[in-house]
């Protein structure tokens, strides 16, 4: 009786443990998803990290108080909208503030969605459906408003410059300059749509790029005019670079400049719609200087084995084996242009034959270091939705660089020797995480802040480093500025945080190995199988080793290849005696 | 108690074990006295198989990770074993049943013991290259990379000279029949394959059966 009673107990015993060991795997495992930042490790796991960057705020059009600077600026100037018809040209002239409320409900082509997206509060989406009905003709589908109260969704860049975000607001014709006040505080200061000084066509058609060189001078990629404008300080015409006189751009019949770097000697560097053979470079003086850094044509050997056995009428049908376009170009500190593209093959990715991401010097050759277990191409692991879309890449002054990725809504952040740092974000309405469905991402930094602007709601989000990416980056910079032991010291205390940070074992490794002590070194870098490094700590190890040892690995040698060969002769010799015929009496 | 006959024996393992070194260096007459003159014995067979698999966990375990990076949850043991143990059965049974058929003169067991004779170069090689591994750095890997590719090169390559000086083949004739016996390998997998569908469907159809049954009474 007791016996059963005692065994009824256990049971009862394994059960309740065996039901609180499911329940807290499975509560385990789904916090575990909800991760937002991680990297991968060795085997390209992936492995959980803490944030590396928090969310300071997301900027809308109300936060940065563009509704009142538009009043401000616009109010009392008169716009020239290039419009076909007249007649809504003078509506815009007349318009003022108390009009655009009444005029909401009765026009209907377009004029005035300002109010109306004002009133909404910010929300671009229902002045785009408006604008739509109400243009009739032009390449853009959506109408441009100077006096827009919000971005267009078209909204094509961000650049950084000192304190100041220059926000290319395309489908509006307008460049909005926006201010740090400090850490958390970003306001709208003024809009640009008008160039000074003699030119014939002085305002900005869907302008898609705003850079700037060491002088001051700005430089606008005016797509919908077909130029590159040049301008100083005040906005003042300088001179334009336009479509090259050139074989190649024979049947490009627009020349639509994108995507613009401007280099230390005013040369430029500029992604042009349609055109695949590399950036077109400019001579300061506006001059041509054809292509840099075509990518190179990928195919693989089925692809041209199919080719090569094709007719003409199925060759036409097949792909051609075309270099892929660049989505955006940034020019580092060292005046090495970063330049990335998406659309890339899975298969291109893994095999290194594609590069989502290139770094090119002044002769156009990529000069990206890859020393990570990984390509930098983004995600590992694509599933069904294919690889990263690398939009736009920005690089900090240590020479790591951080990408974004418009299909997954993530940002990468490599180091300079191309290992992956981490990654965070995704697809979702929170904070830290862009619209699902977004046409275009663009990324800056401001020091170690990363500012993204997501181009479907026309917002900025702008990442500060927490105290965990803030030590990533100051070991990195001690160990930079040659300061090992203090880098290693930070580097362990980055491991004391995440103890499945593969970089940090290498970093304190790399830290040992310049302070020289190889040993400990190997052994960081063996439990992360980091083989490059422990190959160099080992070769010095064994260096040392042997200059120490010398003298018992001559002992040992000679006991090992000498000793026997003199047994061997003493023997042979006494053999000779034993068998001589002169000692045979 | 060791009594005279089995000293005898232990020295004939002792003998034939030896032996092995000598086919290991010279394939045509080692593998003919082999089999002809009764030098080898299967028990020197089996010890060179077990030399074999011991030496390569060995070098699972203690290669350096510069050479061979190993990722620990894939490993298992026992498939590791069985990826010397199956593709080795498949081969004897594969070439033996295939040269049987035409003039072959070699048995089942003969197969199997030149095959694992052949096996000596691996252990040979593989456990010294262990120790090499161990002292290159990532630039010196070559050195590694050549030892492994002659220790395999070697035991492929002998086990063909043995095939022909066990059955007595001509060199053509020997060629032809380590194809054929590839392909036999590759049937008796089919046939494998086959057969373990084929028996787990028809336990299957039981078990369903048993269920229905169990169903209906209950």
């Amino acid at each position: 009786m007791k016996n059963i009673c005692a065994k009824k107990l256990i049971k009862r015993i394994s059960a309740f443990a065996a039901s609180m060991v499911l329940l807290l795997g499975s509560s385990l495992v789904a916090h575990a998803d909800a991760k937002y930042t991680y990297c991968y490790d060795y085997w390209g796991d992936v492995q959980d990290s803490p944030d590396a960057y928090e969310v300071i705020d997301v900027f809308d059009v109300l936060d940065l108080g563009l509704p009142e600077l538009v009043d401000k600026v616009m109010g009392n100037v008169e716009v020239i909208e290039e419009v076909e018809e007249g007649e809504e040209g003078e509506e815009g002239e007349e318009e003022t503030e108390e009009e655009e409320a009444s005029e909401e409900e009765n026009s209907e082509e377009g004029g005035s969605e300002g109010g109306e997206e004002g009133s909404e509060g910010g929300d671009s989406e229902g002045g785009e459906e408006g604008s739509e009905e109400g243009s009739t003709s032009g390449r853009k589908n959506q109408k441009a408003d100077l006096r827009s109260k919000s971005i267009s969704n078209t909204a094509a860049s961000i650049t950084v410059n000192g304190n100041f975000i220059y926000l290319c607001d395309s489908g509006n014709n307008r460049i909005i300059k926006i201010q740090r006040i400090n850490r958390e505080q970003f306001k709208a200061v003024d809009i640009f749509w008008k160039i000074g000084g003699n030119v014939k066509k002085n305002t900005f058609e869907n302008p898609t790029d705003i850079q700037f060189d060491e002088d001051g001078n700005i430089y606008v990629a005016d797509n919908g005019n077909e130029r590159v404008v040049k301008m100083d300080s005040n906005w003042n015409y300088i001179m334009e670079f336009v479509k090259p006189n050139d074989s190649t751009m024979e049947n490009v019949q627009d020349f639509l400049p994108n995507k613009i770097v401007v280099d230390t000697a005013g040369r430029i560097y500029c992604i042009a719609d349609n055109v695949n053979d590399g950036l077109l470079k400019y001579e300061a003086d506006g001059v041509f200087a054809g292509y840099v850094g075509a990518t190179p044509v990928v195919y693989n050997f089925w692809d041209y084995v199919q080719k090569r056995f094709a007719t003409q009428a199925q060759r036409e049908k097949l792909v051609s084996f075309v270099p892929t376009e660049y989505s955006n170009i940034y020019m580092d500190h060292d005046g090495f242009i970063y330049a990335c593209a998406c659309n890339l093959k899975e298969e291109d990715l893994k095999s290194g034959s594609a590069n989502a991401v290139r770094r090119l010097n002044l002769m156009g050759n990529d000069i990206l270091i890859k020393n990570g277990n990984y390509p930098p191409y983004g995600d590992i692991y694509m599933g069904n939705g294919g690889p990263s879309q690398i939009v736009d890449v920005t690089a900090f002054d240590n020479d790591a660089y951080a990408m974004i990725d418009r299909r997954r809504g993530r940002i990468f952040v490599y180091d300079d020797q191309g290992r992956m740092l981490f990654a965070f974000g995704g697809k979702g309405n929170m904070k830290g995480y862009f619209k699902d469905g977004t046409i275009s991402l663009s990324l800056d930094h401001m020091g170690y802040d990363l500012i993204a602007m997501d181009s479907s709601n026309a917002s900025i989000t702008v990442f500060t480093p927490t105290e965990y990416g803030n030590l990533i980056y100051t070991a990195m910079d001690q160990f930079d500025a040659g300061l090992y032991s203090e880098s290693g010291e930070t580097w362990q205390k980055i491991m004391d945080i995440n103890g499945n940070y593969d970089l940090a074992y290498i970093g304190v490794g790399r830290a040992l190995l310049r302070q020289e002590k190889y040993k400990e070194a190997m052994e960081y870098f063996e439990l992360k199988y980091d083989d490059d490094n422990y190959s160099k700590a080992f070769k010095q190890y064994r260096k040392e080793w042997v200059e120490k040892h010398i003298l018992a690995i001559f002992i040992v040698a000679f006991a090992v290849l000498i000793v026997p060969m003199i047994i061997g002769k003493i023997g042979k010799i006494k053999y000779e005696i034993d068998t001589a015929d002169i000692f045979k009496f | 108690m060791l009594t005279s006959a089995r000293i005898e024996s232990l020295k004939r393992y002792w003998k034939s074990l030896k032996f092995a070194f000598y086919c290991a260096t010279h394939p045509l007459d080692g593998y003919w006295d082999l089999t002809h003159e009764k030098r080898g014995t299967y028990a020197a067979a089996n010890t060179i198989l077990i030399l074999t698999i011991l030496s390569r966990i060995l070098k699972l375990q203690h290669t350096s990770f510069v050479i061979d990076p190993i990722y620990w949850p894939d490993i298992n043991i026992f498939l590791y074993i069985a990826s010397i143990l199956f593709p080795l059965g498949l081969w004897v049974l594969g070439n033996w049943a295939l040269t049987t058929l035409f003039d072959g003169k070699g048995r089942l067991g003969q197969v199997y013991m030149a095959t694992c004779y052949c096996m000596l170069p691996y252990p040979m090689v593989q456990i010294p290259l262990i120790f090499l591994s161990n002292v290159v750095t990532k630039e010196e890997r070559q050195f590694y990379d050549v030892m492994g590719w002659i220790s395999m090169i070697w035991v492929i390559f002998w086990i063909i000279l043995a095939m022909q000086q066990i059955h007595e083949f001509s060199v053509g004739k020997n060629f032809l029949f380590t194809i054929g016996s590839l392909f036999a390998m590759l049937v008796i997998i089919f046939i494998l394959l086959l057969f373990f569908s084929m028996i787990s469907q028809g336990v299957a159809y039981f078990i369903s059966v048993g269920k229905e049954l169990l169903y209906r009474m209950s």
